[in-house]
């Protein structure tokens, strides 16, 4: 009995080893950059800003109450953003919800002629230059996307680029979802 | 440092190996000349009228971990989020709000992520207290081993783990002169 618990001890170090490993294992896979946000269903933090296209037209959050949206933050000088673009384009074509652009820390005359030059996929762009409702929906890195549900309620972020694979294997099963 | 055009964003995955290296080449050249260059030129300070304000800001920010380069507080990083952060807590001190709602404020929009110092909670708990109750376990483990050491011993009557032989032995030992080898 001694001699068997004994045995067992022996084998503590190694047990320990063997979590540790498999703990800085698992670490090697993760992105630091992908910091879990707070957001999540949680209501979208209101706003109300200038349409990147005119001055004279206002984007409100509340105007998409009852819909399920996509609010995706870019820039021109944003470099992922312009890989990520085409699939948005393709997403708007096909897609049954709108997408909505929050244009972040940019100019009006850059983001217009990025518009033009690589399609546009919003329903509108609101022209956050100051980058306030950045910080208000916790934007730290472009591009940001946020899945929004008919209540006003953030039920997705994707931090970095959409990716076909993330549309067809996340977003639109819960885009469904949120509509059913 | 070179984060000082408007955020980096993501960087495509490496599959463009040549391009991204000369790219972090030019990277890496471009900020030894910025650094160059602000030597000379100094850097223009952030507008803060108020002195004793701007150092309750920068404490405050001390703490806060900028996001867009993770390994810097707010207060050390140029990153244009941090410069607009910094602003923001500026600006929210003079609101008079206290270090616990503008902590509560950030926190709500990044996440504790952005704590240097975490908040104590049930997720956190291990990493709060993991360390002591690894050395209070260990320091148990070893008390107990080394009574039960103690006991064995007692029990079997051995005051000394060398035989009557060898406890000679090495009292010879001990007596030699230090200088001779005793092996020979």
């Amino acid at each position: 009995m001694a001699a068997t618990r004994k045995s067992l001890v022996v084998f503590l170090p190694l047990v320990g080893f063997l979590v540790m490993s498999w703990f800085l294992y698992k670490g090697l896979f993760l992105d630091p950059r992908e910091v879990p946000s707070p957001l999540i269903n949680k209501p979208a933090p209101d706003f109300r800003l200038e349409s990147l296209a005119s001055p004279e037209r206002m984007v409100d959050r509340r105007e998409m109450l009852g819909k399920v949206w996509l609010l995706n933050t870019w820039a021109s000088w944003c470099v992922a953003c312009r890989e990520e673009h085409p699939v948005l384009v393709e997403f708007a074509r096909t897609a049954t919800i709108p997408i909505v652009g929050l244009n972040y820390k940019d100019t009006r005359a850059d983001g217009m002629r990025w518009l033009t030059e690589f399609g546009n996929p919003y329903v509108d762009s609101a022209f956050d230059q100051a980058g306030r409702v950045g910080i208000d929906y916790g934007v730290y890195a472009v591009p940001e996307t946020f899945l929004i549900d008919k209540q006003g309620v953030i039920r997705f972020k994707q931090i970095g680029p959409v990716t076909p694979e993330l549309l067809h294997d996340t977003l639109v099963p819960l885009i469904q979802r949120l509509n059913a | 440092m070179w984060e000082s055009t408007p955020g980096t964003g993501h960087r495509a995955d490496g599959r463009r190996g040549f391009g991204r290296l000369s790219g972090r080449a030019a990277a890496l050249l471009l900020g030894a000349l910025l650094v160059a260059g602000g030597a000379v030129a100094g850097e223009a300070p952030e507008v803060g009228d108020n002195p004793a304000a701007e150092r309750h800001m920068m404490q405050l920010a001390s703490e806060l971990r900028c996001l867009q380069c993770q390994n810097q507080t707010l207060a050390d990083s140029n990153a244009p989020l941090a410069v607009d952060l910094r602003q923001e807590i500026r600006e929210l001190l003079a609101k008079g709000q206290s270090d616990q709602q503008i902590k509560e404020y950030l926190g709500a929009r990044y996440g504790d992520f952005v704590f240097y110092r975490p908040p104590v909670q049930s997720n956190t708990l291990l990493l709060w207290f993991g360390p002591a109750i690894v050395l209070v376990g260990g320091l148990a483990a070893l008390y107990v081993t080394l009574r039960r050491r103690l006991a064995r011993l007692e029990a079997e009557g051995v005051t000394s783990d060398l035989s009557d032989a060898e406890a000679r032995r090495a009292q010879q030992l001990l007596d030699e002169d230090s200088g001779e080898s005793s092996l020979s």
